[in-house]
Formats: structure tokens, sequence, C-alpha cells
């Protein structure tokens, strides 16, 4: 998917809600980040692929203010270019029991008005809201069920209504696909999408895994070993750029439009990363 | 029909001074007790709540040492004990517990020594018994404005910190994103808890505390699914049993011929145990023949 045939870089320098410009961050020591950059259009998605500690979770904890960057620059703004950009955040999941007295609403309500301290009142404006973006994640049917009781992909849709409902310009959604079957992959996806095309917001998803994406993200920010190469999908997911980046033979084949992540037979290499093998017994075929 | 109220309530339950206190000090720590209890049994704190029990042991025999209200022994090592948890919890819930566990072993320690003093100082051995196991008819009726008092904070504290503590009980991490400070809203709780649980102390002893606390919470969680409404299910059971409990209490002196009436604490405990269980059944029963008739459904469609 191409940025509307647009000349990317003036499309981006103009309505980009996330700019990351040589972004280094040292935890411990140890550099996760170095010299991330890349920028994210308004209203489009953006996959953030890399093994495991790549450093996504650091990079989506940076943009969230919860991690200090060592140097480099990091600026959300907002659709009008005035405000600082709202950041909504999706965790790969929560630990609920199935008993915990918290309803799907309840908990997108408290996306709305969760820090602010006394009891919510019960007011018209306030349900229609909550509705509209259980509504808008297809959640609406298990509204009214205890959250911890919900099955992962129903909880996802929960959890992105949670974060939606204060109508953010930017959505940081971690691993949302680890756990998922597929046809709840295939749905938040879709959902993702979906958000991106009618609301306008951008979407940065994390994951380890390429194939679900595929053909959703207008965009793909690879991280390895904390470098970072962005781009377009037809520029980045090729057999050349994965390679590398697994460290492991990885073919890139386009089928039908679609494009095909498929791991090399054979035995994996003595030094093979586990999203590497982990990516091998995933594509046999 | 006279016969039948006074097999239920036995002669003078209405006439005697003790019972009036008893239903309100009941009736007020089963209040606190369950929005705390809703809370600490949503948070995963049912260990701390435990432990600030066991804890208030120490708090009550060293007050009955110096001649202090017991309540002010509860709430002072109640507040030492909490203060002791988070300074050695580093980080994370394994952490926690295990400081928790390392505070409560010194204090039952501590405990052990106070109430030795307590029984050889004063000559009485029953200070141990009311300490660990309490009672609601020896609450001294001056003590009803500081216990007024105390469940006035917790309800306050408890509604002011309801969203961010409901948020960060789900996940920490989006309560952080959203801007709560967890931290805070985490040593608020505390704070709601050591009073809550001195409360319960009081009521039934600093070894059942965790019964009244955490009990009738674990029961409305079962039956309700928002919040709120546990909080209230959790309180009308909580004051359910603590009445019933005197009532049972006072008939029971009339059971056996040596009239020797059970300790109230025993009653209360037990209701709330009995209604654990029912409602666990019940709720048992109901999902099996939902998923029955789920089953049915799908047959006869086909």
């Amino acid at each position: 998917m191409s940025l509307n045939g647009c000349d990317p870089q003036v499309t981006l320098g103009r309505t980009a809600v996330l700019e990351v410009t040589d972004l280094t961050v040292v935890l411990g020591g140890r550099v996760v980040l170095d010299n991330v950059t890349f920028d994210l259009a308004r209203g489009s998605v953006a996959g953030l692929i890399g093994p495991n500690g790549a450093g996504k979770t650091t990079l989506l904890k940076a943009i969230l203010g919860f991690v200090t960057a060592q140097s480099g620059s990091l600026k959300r703004s907002a659709a009008d270019g005035r405000a600082v950009a709202k950041v909504g955040y999706v965790p790969q999941k929560i630990d609920l029991d199935p008993d915990m007295p918290l309803r799907a609403r309840d908990l997108v309500g408290l996306g709305l008005d969760g820090s602010r301290l006394g009891f919510p009142l019960p007011s018209r404006k306030r349900r229609t809201r909550i509705d509209e973006a259980l509504e808008a994640v297809g959640a609406a049917q298990f509204a009214d069920k205890r959250v911890g009781r919900l099955s992962g992909g129903e909880q996802q849709r929960v959890l992105i209504a949670h974060a939606v409902i204060r109508q953010p310009d930017l959505l940081l959604l971690d691993e949302p696909l680890a756990n998922l079957d597929l046809r709840s992959e295939r749905e938040v996806v879709d959902l993702v999408a979906s958000l991106a095309r009618d609301s306008g917001i951008a979407s940065l998803v994390s994951t380890h895994d390429v194939n679900p994406l595929v053909g959703a993200m207008d965009k793909v920010v690879y991280l390895a070993a904390g470098k970072s190469a962005s781009g377009r999908v037809d520029e980045v997911v090729t057999t050349e750029v994965l390679s590398a980046l697994y460290g492991h033979q990885v073919d890139v084949l386009r089928v039908h439009g679609r494009v095909v992540v498929s791991a090399a037979p054979g035995p994996p290499p003595p030094h093979v990363d586990p999203v590497a093998k982990h990516l091998a017994e995933q594509v046999p075929r | 029909m006279s016969a039948l109220i006074h097999a239920l309530f036995a002669r003078g339950l209405f006439s005697t001074a003790t019972v009036p206190t008893a239903a309100i000090v009941g009736a007020l720590a089963a209040v606190s007790a369950s929005a705390a209890g809703v809370f600490t049994v949503m948070r995963g704190q049912s260990f701390a709540g435990h432990a600030l029990g066991d804890m208030s042991a120490a708090g009550g025999s060293a007050a009955f040492l110096v001649g202090v209200s017991p309540l002010a022994g509860f709430i002072g090592i109640g507040a030492v004990t909490a203060g002791a948890i988070s300074a050695f919890a580093s980080r994370g819930r394994r952490a926690r517990d295990v400081s928790t566990g390392i505070v409560l072993g010194a204090g039952l320690g501590l405990a052990g020594l106070l109430l030795y003093l307590d029984t050889t100082r004063s000559s009485t051995t029953g200070a141990a018994v009311s300490v660990m196991f309490g009672s609601m008819f020896a609450v001294a009726s001056s003590t009803l404005p500081a216990v007024a008092a105390a469940t006035g904070f917790v309800l306050v504290c408890v509604a002011a910190l309801y969203r961010p503590l409901l948020l960060s009980s789900a996940s920490g991490e989006l309560a952080a994103v959203q801007g709560v400070r967890v931290k805070l809203a985490e040593a608020g709780f505390l704070g709601v808890l050591v009073v809550a649980v001195a409360l319960s102390a009081l009521t039934v002893g600093a070894v059942l505390a965790t019964a009244l606390l955490i009990g009738p919470a674990a029961t409305a969680v079962r039956v309700a699914r928002r919040p709120g409404l546990a909080i209230v299910v959790a309180a009308a059971i909580g004051i359910g049993s603590t009445w019933v409990a005197i009532v049972l209490a006072y008939d029971s002196y009339y059971w056996s011929s040596s009239h020797a009436a059970w300790p109230v604490s025993f009653f209360v405990v037990g209701v709330i145990f009995v209604t654990y269980v029912a409602v666990e059944i019940l709720s048992s029963v109901r999902s099996r023949r939902a998923k029955y008739r789920r089953a049915r459904s799908v047959r006869s469609t086909r």
C-alpha cells in the first residue's frame, strides 16, 4: 500500500503525528535503542516489527514518556499542529480474575475518566460515549460481561475501546496479536485499519510476526538490536532486509498480491534467536 | 407468635445495653470492611489484609498493656506494619508477599511477647482471647464516636480514590498511561486497608479480622458484576452476618444447661462462611444449568 501516490516525504512532513529522530535510549548501561528514526503520518498504520529484545517495548514506553531518551528527539503533534498529540495505549493483555467485578463498559468508561477522583456520576452523555466506543470496536454484544471472562480477542477489542474513547491521534498497540487465534487476529487487524481510515487514528502496532499485518499496514518500522529501518512495506518486507533482521535466511514471496514470509527449510543456525525459530515453526510450507 | 419471636430472639436481647453498641459497631465495621475488601480481593492483596489483621494482635495487646483503646492500638500497629511492608517491598507482587511475610513473622513474635506480658502483669487470662478473637459485646460504647469517624474515613477515601483504584486494580500500566499516580493510589489504599482491618479486629478479633474483610467481599464479587454494586452487596452480607451473629450468640446462652454463651465472633465468621459456600454452590449449579441449556439448544437447532 503506498501513501496515495504522493511523495512520502512531503506527505509525512506535513501531517506527521509522530516524528522520532535519532532516538537513543540507554537502560542499565545497555544501548536499547540506537539512533532510531522514523515518522508516522496521520491516519496511517505502521507495524513495529523485530525479534524479542530488539527494543519494541522500550520504544513504545519512550513514546508514552515512561522512558527518558539519552539523545535524539520525539515529537508528537496533533492533527491541527497546535497541541501535543493524544496517545492511546493498548497493552498485550490484562491479567484479570474471571470474578473481578468489572464489566467491559466499566473498563471503557475508565478510559474516559479513570484518573479523576470520585465515583463516575451516571450521565446520558457518558453512557452514550461508552456505547459509541464499544460499538466502534464491535464490542457492544459483550458490553455487560465481566472483562475477565472474555476471550483474548474480545478483551483486545475492549482494550482498544478503552484507548480510543478519548479520541487519540496516535494509538500504540503492544503485541496485540500475541495469543490470538487466526480469526481474532484478522479481526483486530481489520479494526486497527478501519480506525485509521475512518477516524484518522494513526497506529503503531508492535509484533514479532509480520504476516498478519502485511496488507493492512502503510509502513514498517523494523527494529533489530536497537537499530531501525523504516519505509513502505514493499521496500522493507524483502528477502534482503528480513534476512538481515533475523540473522537467518528468510524468503519473501509475493503470491496473488499477498506477501508470504517464509523461513528457509533446514536446521536453524546455532545462534538462532527465539523469534526466527518461532517464524520457522510457524511457516512450515 | 410471641413463642416464635422468643425462639428467634432470646429474652432480654433488646433490653441489654451492650446489644445496640455491638450492632452499631458490627454494622460500621462491616461497611468499612466491604469498601476496602472488594478492592483487596480485586487487587489480589488478601495476604496483606490478612497480615494486617494478624499484626493487630500486637497492637491490641500493647493497647491492653498500657491501658488505651484497642482501636488505637490496632490502627497504630497497622500504620507501622503498612509502612514496613511498603519499605521492604521493592517491586512486584512477589516481593510484596515476601516482605509481608517477613514483617508478619516479626509482628507475631512481638504479639507473643506482649500477650505474655499482659497475662503475667495483669494476671488476667482474658486478654489473649479478647485480643485474638474479640467480642462485639465487649466494645465500650465510648468507642462509638471513634468507630464512626474511622468508618467515615474509609468511605470518604474509597469514594475519592474509586476510579484511579479501580483502573490500577485492572492494570497498573493502563492507569499510568491515563496519568494516575499509581504509587500514590496504592499508598492511599493501604491507609484505607489499615483502618478497615483495625475496625474488623475490634469487631471479631485480630485473628478473625480477615474473615470480615475478605469473606463478604469474595462472596459479593461472585454475585455482582459491577464494582460499586459489589461493595453494596458485600456490605449487606457483612451487616447481615454481624447482626445474625449477635442474635445467635445471645440465644446460645439458653442452648445448654450450663448457660455459657458461645463467642459472638464464632457466629460472625460462621455465617460469613456459610453464605460464601451457599453462593458458591448456587452459582456453580446455575452455570452448569446454563451450559446444559446451551448444549440442548445447540442440539435442537441441528
